[in-house]
């Protein structure tokens, strides 16, 4: 086992944990977070996105002893007093999820693409999103709501 | 008191955005995986490596000792208990259903067939025992293509069965006054008209739902409780009680947030009788979650299906008869539905088309890879692909435009209701409207002049142009129909409506959503019905103990018959309220009237609310003589008939035929299910089941090596495509009201898939019809593609 200190959606845990263990699974099983969530096994489908350190990461292939003195937000750390993200009040405008399960890293991947390009055409967008997987809507309306947000300055 | 109302907008047909999506954009979400139980224990399954092979020592020893195991079971542990897996759908009365344990006793007859179960105090520690497990396998030859497994000397899956047949369903159909049945109309054809036959291919695909599934079983209760991510809690808590012997009222089953199902979690399944199993066994909660990998490998596939059809025809182009041969795979087992899945194409083969005679022949066939089930559309894809690649490719034999051809065969909009060759009553469609707006959004003839000059220049990237006008029945079903077709159980859906004391309701819905948006569309019809606040409406499903009585989602079903449980459990609520407002009012019933939430004395200011009304039948101090306390209503629909909905989707594609890649360049769908309650929603199942349809024409294929291990068994390999992958579509509609119901829906769900992957097939054969291509088989890689045009210059 080994100690790691992670500060997560803005608290700060110390914990022991395996050398093999994930972060995904850090964050589910040790932490509570099961906002963020597994699709896969093969680092594929994204749903698993959270930030390290402000930009977006698979967290299954990510081990939770690499995290040791980073900070990691979740989907669960987005909203502040109450208050949606952005991304997330535009998810829900634009009507980009249905079962919702690859949403949480839909939206830490799309924050994230807007970091690099605060304007991006369908396209770019698309592209920006190609390591995550949605099985429901099709991917159109989730462009729409990350160029929506990009409109409004997310 | 009086009440004064004014008239609130009518909440069907609004762009409500959804009621679901706040837990789920904060990651406040209740999947199955997220939960856990004092002292719960956690399954890792020992799963075949071989697709056939009798077991011959299974030695858990050393797995038994690994840290943190509590217990390995094996199939020989459960022989006695275990029972078998259910088929509720007997297609033939002669329909050959093996045994299938759940844990594979003496033999395993695909990869992915569970032999032992492992139960660990953690999941980590689970899967790390599995590899100590120690099976012999005695390998037996594998069969893996349906011709094969039907041909002289195959090797028998089942030996008891003597034959690798499940059934063989034949269902011949003619219309009055038809000349004879199909043979005599073919015979006529051959004559003095056309006949023409086509072989398709339909691929086998992964449904890959993208929550993988997971199920908790909490055993210490006075019920047994079993969380599942499955989309039939109802379904599967009557099975779970017939098949292992637990008594019903034992049961609970419960469906949280499901991560999408698409059919995929439409079954009965191994793993949740084995949760069941070994946490009564051990007493203790046990919680068993697959990876991606398993998932892929053994939760039902969808499709795989020889078709052969033959097409009788006039010379003009007018249809007469239609010939269909299937060849269906099963894979290993019978799942739940089983030749079930292909049989409801049986009355979608002829489409939306008129002629005379039709005979349907469907053979269903064991094989060594995992079993096949519904997946979104379930036999209706099947049968839409195979009627519109014959109607493309039959236009492109006479010469004529395929809607021009689709034109002259298809029913006229004023002759619904119209009953059809296979014997359905469709009541109500227009294919001239939708196709007309279709036609004018995607500027079919700009493009079918581009296409010609590009033909004309021999431009190395071609267009190709490719027409679905589809049709579907949804609504699952009328249960005297399901009878009929020796399908176990009815199809009718229940709901209820509880006024609460404080004026809000619950609606509580039989109807269990994973994605579809129920709890905001259910809020809509339930606000119109009673006159109360959208948001002062909670919509309950998913949990047996809470929805009591239930068939569950599958086949574009919800809106058709639990969405019409709702307006029909509203009603009641308002009849009672009405009397009871009448005895407050001092007024008769019959001068009451009810308009927006308020029950008001006609001619009069006098009135009373609907809040006011749940109060007093709550308070229950001065109710009417012989009205009981308590506000609700509580409504069983069963339907007479399906609904019908249709539309037209035109796709145009370039094909660059150096390389072979094939790209969408635009797709129109112009659908028609009738009256939308919520616009937003029905858009978002069109765009998601139109991609699931292009998924399957151009990426998706469950692929088996000749060993019988399945190569697509992760999503490194099982293409499930991106968004870089995609195009933009264009969606529209027509509103053809079904008369069927009193919202006159037709239901949304699977129409996009059904639609979309002929339409696709259709656009790259016509890109490549000059080079002598007339089919190329799914999915369109940029292999094949390449590969036919080769094979085409070769001809």
């Amino acid at each position: 086992m080994t100690s790691i200190t992670v500060n997560v959606d803005g608290a700060s845990y110390t914990d022991e944990v395996e050398p093999r263990m994930l972060l995904v699974q850090y964050l589910r099983e040790q932490l509570g977070k099961t906002g963020t969530v597994v699709g896969c096994d093969t680092t594929n489908c994204g749903a698993c996105t959270v930030h390290l350190d402000g930009r977006s990461v698979k967290s299954c292939s990510v081990l939770a002893v690499q995290a040791d003195g980073h900070e990691v937000t979740t989907i669960e750390g987005l909203a502040t007093n109450g208050e949606l993200h952005p991304m997330q009040e535009a998810f829900h405008e634009s009507h980009a999820l249905q079962c919702g399960y690859c949403t949480p890293g839909m939206i830490m991947q799309a924050i994230d693409l807007l970091m690099d390009n605060p304007d991006p055409s369908e396209q770019e967008v698309r592209e920006g999103l190609e390591g995550n997987l949605c099985r429901c809507t099709g991917y159109q309306n989730i462009v729409k709501a990350v160029r929506a947000a990009a409109k409004a300055g997310a | 008191m009086t009440a004064t109302t004014d008239a609130p907008a009518m909440e069907v047909g609004r762009d409500r955005r959804r009621k679901e999506d706040r837990r789920l954009i904060t990651g406040r979400t209740r999947w199955t995986d997220n939960l856990s139980a004092p002292g719960m224990l956690h399954i890792a399954m020992v799963r075949s490596p071989v697709a056939h092979a009798t077991i011959g020592a299974v030695n858990v020893k050393a797995a038994q000792e690994a840290s943190g195991v509590v217990a390995v079971v094996t199939g020989a542990d459960l022989a006695d208990e275990q029972g078998t897996l259910p088929n509720v759908w007997s297609i033939t009365p002669d329909q050959k259903v093996p045994p299938h344990p759940s844990v594979a006793v003496d033999t395993v007859r695909f990869a992915g067939e569970v032999v032992a179960v492992v139960v660990a105090r953690s999941a980590a520690e689970a899967r790390d025992a599995i590899e100590l497990v120690d099976v012999d396998y005695d390998d037996l030859p594998v069969v893996l293509d349906t011709r094969d497994a039907l041909a002289d000397g195959a090797t028998i899956l089942h030996p008891d069965l003597g034959t690798n047949e499940s059934a063989h369903l034949v269902l011949d159909f003619q219309t009055e006054g038809a000349a004879g049945n199909v043979d005599a109309v073919i015979e006529t054809a051959s004559k003095d008209g056309i006949v023409f036959e086509r072989e398709y291919e339909q691929q086998r695909l992964i449904p890959a739902f993208m929550e993988p599934r997971s199920m908790l079983c909490d055993p210490t209760g006075e019920q047994i409780v079993l969380w599942s991510a499955t989309q039939i809690p109802h379904v599967l808590r009557v099975l779970l009680a017939l098949s292992l012997g637990v008594s019903e009222s034992k049961l609970r089953v419960v469906a949280p947030d499901v991560g999408g199902g698409f059919g995929g979690k439409l079954q009965v399944t191994p793993e949740e009788f084995i949760t069941v199993l070994v946490a009564r066994r051990l007493g203790k909660p046990c919680k068993y979650t697959e990876t991606r990998s398993e998932s892929l490998m053994v939760a039902h596939h969808g499709r795989a299906q020889h078709q052969k059809l033959t097409l009788a025809a006039k010379k003009d182009g007018t249809v007469t008869g239609l010939k269909v041969e299937l060849e269906a795979d099963m894979g290993a087992y019978l799942s739940l539905l089983g030749g079930g899945t292909p049989t409801l194409g049986a009355f979608m083969f002829n489409a939306i088309y008129k002629f005379d005679a039709y005979r349907f022949d469907l053979r269903t066939v064991f094989t060594n890879k995992a079993w096949t089930d519904a997946y979104r559309g379930a036999g209706r894809p099947e049968a839409t692909f195979g009627i519109e690649r014959l109607m493309d490719d039959f236009a492109h034999e006479l010469g004529m435009d395929p809607l021009e051809l689709r034109e002259k065969n298809w029913i006229r909009h004023e002759e619904f209701p119209f009953t059809t060759v296979a014997g359905l009553e469709y009541d109500s469609g227009n294919y001239e409207a939708a196709t007309a707006k279709a036609k004018e959004l995607f500027g079919y003839d700009e493009l079918r002049a581009e296409q010609a000059e590009r033909r004309d220049r021999k431009d190395p990237v071609q267009l190709g142009i490719g027409v679905s006008t589809y049709t579907e029945m949804c609504g699952l079903a009328p249960s005297r129909i399901l009878g009929a077709l020796s399908y176990a159980a009815g199809g009718w859906e229940h709901a209820s409506v509880r006024m609460l004391p404080t004026g809000k309701v619950e609606v509580i819905t039989g109807s269990s959503a994973h994605g579809q948006g129920h709890e905001t569309a259910w809020s809509q019809i339930a606000a119109d019905a009673l006159g109360v606040d959208f948001d002062d409406i909670e919509v309950l499903h998913g949990d047996t103990a809470v929805a009591s009585r239930g068939m569950d989602t599958y086949g574009s079903r919800s809106l058709v018959v639990g969405g019409m449980a709702v307006v029909a459990a509203a009603e009641k609520v308002v009849e009672k309220a009405k009397v009871i407002a009448a005895h407050m009012l001092e007024a008769s019933p019959d001068d009451v009237d009810f308009a927006g939430g308020a029950f008001s004395v006609r001619g009069t200011d006098q009135a009373k609310s609907m809040a006011e009304v749940a109060f007093a039948a709550f308070a229950a101090h001065d109710l009417p003589d012989g009205v009981e306390p308590t506000l609700e209503g509580d409504a069983t629909i069963d339907p007479n008939t399906f609904s019908y909905p249709h539309g037209t989707h035109l796709c145009a594609v370039e094909v660059d035929t150096e390389t072979g890649q094939v790209t969408i360049r635009k797709y129109v769908c112009v659908d028609d299910i009738g009256k939308v309650v919520n616009p937003l929603i029905v858009e978002g199942q069109v765009h998601g089941g139109v991609v699931q349809g292009i998924a399957q024409a151009l990426f998706e294929e469950a692929v088996y090596d000749e060993s019988g291990t399945l190569v697509t068994g992760s999503f490194t390999d099982y293409l499930v495509p991106s968004a870089a992958d995609l195009p933009t579509m264009v969606t529209d509609r027509t509103e053809t009201p079904a008369t069927t119901n009193p919202l006159g829906v037709k239901g949304v769900g699977e129409a996009g898939t059904i639609a979309s992957t002929p339409a696709v097939v259709n656009a790259a054969v016509d890109a490549l019809r000059p080079y002598g291509v007339d089919d190329i088989t799914m999915p369109l890689s940029p292999q094949r593609v390449w590969r036919a045009i080769q094979d085409g210059a070769d001809r």
